[in-house]
């Protein structure tokens, strides 16, 4: 039996090869590929790119629209500045903006002590100051600070925050739940399933009688109690979008299994005399292949919604971290005045969840035997 | 089939009781109590309001307390919600939440069955391809993004109506919410409508009867009986959570309904309410698909054996 | 004049790039029987669809179809609608779901009438009534509130008839209407058409693939392929002396030929006493009903080189009975010995080591073939059992070495299941049997769903296997001409019972018990076909 692990790659491949075959052939499946890989690989790399860590508050820029603008505006420099002397109890004067730096000379009742200097480089708006010259009595104090250059492509938060980084951060924590819930959900379903529709009988029975209480409970409220109760951790999050999704899974693979078993190709395999276990690795599970990859598929932007959701109503992740549904639930809040708090996620988590659910289907469809001569 | 209602409902009685005994323990799993404020309450006034609710007895007296009024139809008295029981918050919330749920679901089975009609008529045209995939958009698109952006498309921008409050339930406050609720039933209702007609279409007997050279009239008639048991075996679990309420539009619109109980109960460690509102859910499904399979069987002769 | 006329009838499907039909002529008179043959994808049911205009709407006909002097292909809608269901009735191949299962059967019944008479409800049921007593439905009152699934399969088909039948048109056109019945039934079917053909003065157009039935009921007869007329002339002379040589192919695909009697001496390769198949009853909350009995008490002995044909009709227990000498039914009782084993006294594991000497070939030949396995991969899987010291590349040339045996291309053996004919795949299923060099196989209905043609070529391997391999077979069929043409002995089953059993001549030829005279009569074997 050394070549029966290659020949059921081989099955695989070939059932999985074809699969490509025809999704490489299908415009809408190519684009909703590009779209994940896109989102995925902003998500890994873009904060980075960035250049703003996503927790970063930038108090001078709350509430700031997106544009490609560089911030500060020149407009903004002269009170930017006149806040931070009012702070440094100085007065600002002289002040002249050349190229990406200011120039201005701070002058006070009694001599300026230079320390106070590292308010520039801790405002929004100044990098780090250089002092050019000061005057005998130490009163009047000549100093060059280079502008900051920032963009804020999706806007910042009602903190400052920029929402593009945030954004990105959050989707790290959707993607990945989705696919770990999915796994989850994937691996509890199949075994369970497998193992019902394989012996069959008295314990499939009593195995499917059990889903089918755990169906009629209402258990999106479930999993709402578990996550009120038992703190809000991602964590428990994973095992309550889990628990719900396996039941799906376990129904699924339960039935394929009994109707491969039903077909005359496992009867012929009996009859040749292959063990109960070589009968399922080369010609059950190969089979039930395509139906669990392709619900598998679309179990994935089920879990990402589910988690949005559980997030929208504040009983998802927390602060500092984030989610998509947490950035959405903000922006909800801040319709009025901050509009792109909304758009900007609701964004990303659609073309998301679209890309997964077009791919998915069409994935099923590609798998399926029938579909395939 | 009065006997078969009667015993289909006699089954429900041990679900109903599976789902209450769930709940009730994992209500009294979770740490902290309904009168856990940020100012503690003096100990002696603590003690007396436990008593007062009967939480001072040991958990399996307190089960039983509780099955014993929800036999008699008593959800008891809500904890947080001071003065009133958990069947008067119900009377306040289900009018709002039923009408919104009501309304949605009449909208999503005319625009649904059409919608899906429309496509099977014209399998394949471009008609087709527009209702699939504006139905993909529907299915795919969560409700707490589309409430928002209808707020700010008509009610901020355009103006054109409010962006919440029941107001008691003024037309235009019912706008909003009634689509967003009702945007991804009528895409579900119209994939299954469309995938029924196309069955029917694709089945011998259509050859048959179009064979027989009957008028147009007719043919409806038996293309939508043949088509209807897929949406009516959906529309049973779907007019369950629409009409208990959505716990997302009724947060997002603002409006009394019985759709946030159940999360505000569990927040504010709220017993009763908890328990009351998924007994009123679990009530819901199981008359609603009662309901639903009694039709699919008037529909369906095959479905009639009431063993 | 002719009652129907068809002038260069043209069916394309230009997105399949498929031509189903290629400028068919052909005239029908009034009263007058044709018989339209072909075998499956000849596109005789594609001229009953374009007659009627049924064709789905990717088709492009062109060409004339006349019916009474009307031209049918330029009728809209509304003008097609009143002549079809009231001047031409159809009755179609599937009687199980060719009725709209949510109706009562008078509501189908009367459609018509109402449709194009205009009958008050209450006239239409009366007429139903009387349409039920025509077609032989006994106790039509009562039946005219039943729904289709409460009535049997050649009751149906009786309701189809009498639909087509309301409003008494001028012409029938049936399509394969008895392929799916019982061959008792078929017959019943077969000799009403023919009954009301006769009094009501119907033309009849009958498509079918079965030239067994057209020299029973046809007085002229159209043969075609590949979507072309290649012969059209009276029955008796056609099956006399057929000009067109797909003529002759067509006719020379009935079965011929007798078995070869073995010697006495032969060994005994399967003895079975007293099998019994008990099937547990349905569920009734986690405990079972009582059990229903699919096969009761059935011997049998087989010699080497020896075939038993067991023959019965749907439901009779055949394909559980040949399940049971193969060990694969779980519901069985009773002793079978192969060879000098009892297979029954052995346990799974005991049991498939010996597996590799009775192997079955079952009638899907889709079906038990694992659609994620390649042709080669099914071919050779019972020597990773059976002999498991050969590498890949041993097996892989066993598994050519078999694929020139069953006649088939070894190189196709990297191809999957998909993409073979059906003929091909069962050849796939008898090389996966053969490659173990089996004593006994059990062919569970082999030929049932392929053309004559291609049923020919099976029958002609099988018999050269046999041959040279002494193999003996249980071949299950309910197809008479074929076990005749195969079998030493005939066991007949009704409801899971022997009814009868003997030497084939005997059984088919003289048949002792009423049920097996009823079976060979509704088989038209009589006679044969060389001497009709």
């Amino acid at each position: 039996m050394s070549a029966s692990p290659a020949a059921l790659a081989f099955a695989e491949a070939s059932l999985l090869a074809r699969a490509r075959r025809r999704l490489a052939g299908d415009r809408v499946a190519r684009a909703c590929a590009a779209v994940l890989a896109l989102v995925t690989l902003a998500c890994l790399f873009g904060p980075l790119a960035t250049g703003h860590p996503y927790d970063r508050l930038y108090y001078d820029y709350p509430g700031t629209p997106p544009s490609l603008a560089l911030y500060p505006k020149p407009d903004a420099v002269r009170p930017a500045l006149d806040r931070l002397a009012f702070r440094m109890r100085v007065r600002a004067e002289d002040v002249s903006v050349t190229g990406a730096a200011i120039r201005a000379t701070l002058a006070a009742d009694k001599p300026v002590d230079p320390r106070v200097l590292t308010f520039f480089a801790r405002s929004d708006t100044f990098g780090e100051a250089r002092i050019l010259g000061r005057s005998e009595d130490g009163r009047r104090l000549t100093v060059e600070a280079p502008l900051r250059s920032l963009r804020f492509l999706a806007g910042t938060d009602a903190l400052g925050r920029d929402l593009l980084t945030r954004t990105l951060v959050a989707g790290r924590l959707s993607l990945a739940l989705g696919l770990m819930a999915t796994a989850v959900a994937l691996g509890i379903g199949v075994a369970y399933g497998a193992l019902a529709g394989t012996l069959g009988g008295r314990v499939d029975a009593a195995m499917m009688r059990l889903v089918d209480i755990l169906y009629s409970l209402p258990f999106v409220f479930f999993v709402i109690m578990l996550v009120v109760f038992f703190g809000r951790s991602v964590a428990l999050i994973f095992v309550a979008v889990g628990a719900v999704e396996w039941l799906d899974m376990a129904r699924i693979v339960r039935a394929e299994a009994q109707a491969i078993r039903r077909r005359d190709y496992v009867r012929a395999a009996e009859a040749l005399g292959l063990t109960t276990a070589a009968i399922l690795r080369r010609h059950v599970v190969p089979n039930l292949l395509g139906p669990v990859v392709a619900f598998a598929a679309l179990m994935v932007p089920r879990v990402i919604l589910l988690e949005s959701f559980l997030s929208f109503l504040g009983l998802g992740v927390q602060e500092p971290a984030t989610s998509w549904g947490v950035l959405i639930a903000d922006g909800a809040r801040s319709l009025e005045t901050a509009p792109w708090m909304l758009v900007v996620p609701a964004a990303f988590l659609v073309a998301t969840l679209l890309a997964l659910t077009l791919l998915g289907e069409r994935l099923r469809d590609a798998l399926d035997p029938r579909e395939a001569a | 089939m009065t006997a078969y209602i009667l015993r289909r409902l006699a089954q429900s009685v041990p679900t109903l009781f599976i789902v209450v005994t769930l709940s009730f323990f994992l209500v009294r799993l979770a740490p902290g109590g309904p009168f856990d404020l940020e100012r503690p309450l003096p100990a002696a006034a603590m003690e007396n309001l436990r008593r007062v609710y009967g939480l001072d007895q040991p958990l399996l007296v307190q089960y039983g307390r509780y099955l014993a009024a929800l036999a008699r139809g008593d959800l008891g008295p809500s904890f947080s919600v001071r003065d009133l029981s958990v069947a008067e918050l119900f009377a306040r919330g289900l009018p709002v939440s039923m009408t919104l749920g009501g309304l949605a679901l009449l909208v999503a089975l005319v625009l649904g069955t059409g919608l899906g009609a429309l496509s099977a008529l014209r399998r394949g045209a471009w008609l087709d391809h527009a209702v699939t995939t504006l139905g993909t958009f529907a299915l795919t698109v969560p409700g707490f993004v589309v409430a928002p952006l209808l707020q700010i498309a008509f009610g901020l921008s355009l103006r054109w109506l409010p962006v919440g409050g029941w107001d008691d339930g003024a037309p235009r406050n019912l706008v909003l919410p009634v689509v967003t609720l009702a945007l991804p039933q009528v895409a579900v209702i119209a994939r299954l409508a469309r995938a029924g007609l196309v069955e029917v279409f694709d089945r011998p007997h259509w050859r048959t009867l179009r064979g027989l050279g009957l008028p147009p009239r007719i043919l409806a008639l038996h293309a939508v009986r043949g088509a209807a048991l897929p949406v009516v075996s959906y529309l049973g679990p779907a007019a369950a959570g629409l009409l208990t309420g959505s716990v997302v539009v009724e947060t997002v619109f603002g409006l009394p309904g019985v759709g946030r109980y159940f999360v505000d109960g569990a927040i504010n460690r709220d017993y009763t309410l908890v328990l009351g509102t998924v007994v009123l859910i679990a009530v819901f499904v199981l008359v609603l698909n009662l309901v639903a399979d009694l039709a699919c069987a008037l529909i369906d002769p095959r479905l009639r054996e009431f063993g | 004049m002719s009652l129907l006329s068809l002038r260069g009838l043209t069916v394309r499907y230009p997105q399949a790039g498929v031509t189903a039909l290629d400028g068919l002529d052909l005239d029908l008179a009034r009263g007058e029987t044709l018989a339209l043959v072909g075998e499956s994808g000849s596109g005789k049911s594609q001229v009953a669809l374009a007659a009627m205009g049924l064709l789905p709407p990717q088709a492009r006909v062109s060409g004339s179809v006349r019916f009474d002097g009307t031209e049918l292909t330029a009728l809209d809608r509304p003008a097609l609608d009143r002549i079809r269901g009231a001047r031409i009735g159809l009755v179609f191949q599937e009687p199980m779901t060719a009725l709209d299962p949510l109706f009562t059967v008078g509501h189908q019944i009367a459609l018509p009438l109402r449709a194009h008479r205009s009958f008050s409800r209450r006239r239409a049921g009366a007429r139903a009534r009387e349409l039920m007593d025509l077609v032989g439905i006994r106790d039509a009152a009562s039946r005219l509130s039943a729904y289709p699934h409460e009535l049997s399969g050649g009751e149906r088909q009786r309701v189809m008839i009498a639909m087509a039948l309301a409003c008494e048109p001028d012409l029938l056109i049936a399509d394969e209407p008895t392929t799916a019945l019982d061959v008792t039934v078929q017959a019943q079917i077969l000799a009403l058409l023919a009954d009301l053909k006769d009094r009501l003065g119907l033309a009849l157009l009958f498509i079918t693939h079965d030239l067994r039935l057209v020299r029973r009921i046809a007085e002229r007869t159209a043969v075609l392929r590949a979507g072309r007329l290649v012969e059209t002339g009276p029955t008796a002379r056609l099956f006399r002396d057929p000009q067109a040589p797909e003529t002759r192919d067509l006719l020379a695909a009935e079965p011929t030929g007798r078995k070869a009697p073995v010697p006495a001496s032969a060994p005994v390769v399967l003895e079975a006493r007293g099998v019994s198949v008990a099937y547990p009853g349905p569920r009734r909350w986690l405990r079972a009903g009582p059990p229903r009995l699919a096969v009761e008490g059935v011997d049998l002995t087989l010699r080497a080189g020896q075939t038993i044909g067991v023959v019965g009709e749907s439901g009779s227990g055949k394909s559980s009975l040949g399940r049971a000498l193969l060990r694969l039914e779980p519901a069985a009782h009773g002793l079978v010995r192969f060879e000098d084993r009892d297979l029954t006294a052995l346990d799974r594991t005991a049991l498939r080591p010996l597996r590799r000497g009775f192997q079955p070939v079952f009638q899907d030949p889709m079906g038990s073939l694992s659609p994620r396995l390649t042709a080669g991969e099914i071919v050779a899987e019972g020597l990773r059992v059976h002999a498991p010291r050969l590498d890949a590349a041993a097996r892989d040339a066993r598994a050519a070495e078999a694929f020139r045996e069953v006649r088939l291309d070894p190189a196709s053996r990297h191809r999957f299941p998909h993409a073979f004919s059906g003929g091909q795949r069962q050849r796939l299923a008898i090389a996966r049997a053969m490659i173990l060099r089996p004593r006994l196989v059990v062919l569970d209905e082999p030929t049932s769903a392929l053309d004559r043609t291609v049923q020919r070529d099976i029958v002609a391997l099988l018999r050269d296997l046999q041959a040279a391999h002494g193999l003996a077979y249980v071949f299950i069929s309910h197809d008479l001409a074929v076990v005749r043409a195969l079998s030493d002995t005939v066991l007949v089953l009704r409801n899971g019972r022997e009814v009868e059993r003997g030497p084939t001549d005997q059984v088919l030829e003289r048949p002792r018990e009423a049920y097996t005279r009823a079976l060979v009569a509704a088989a038209g074997l009589e006679g044969g076909l060389a001497q009709a």
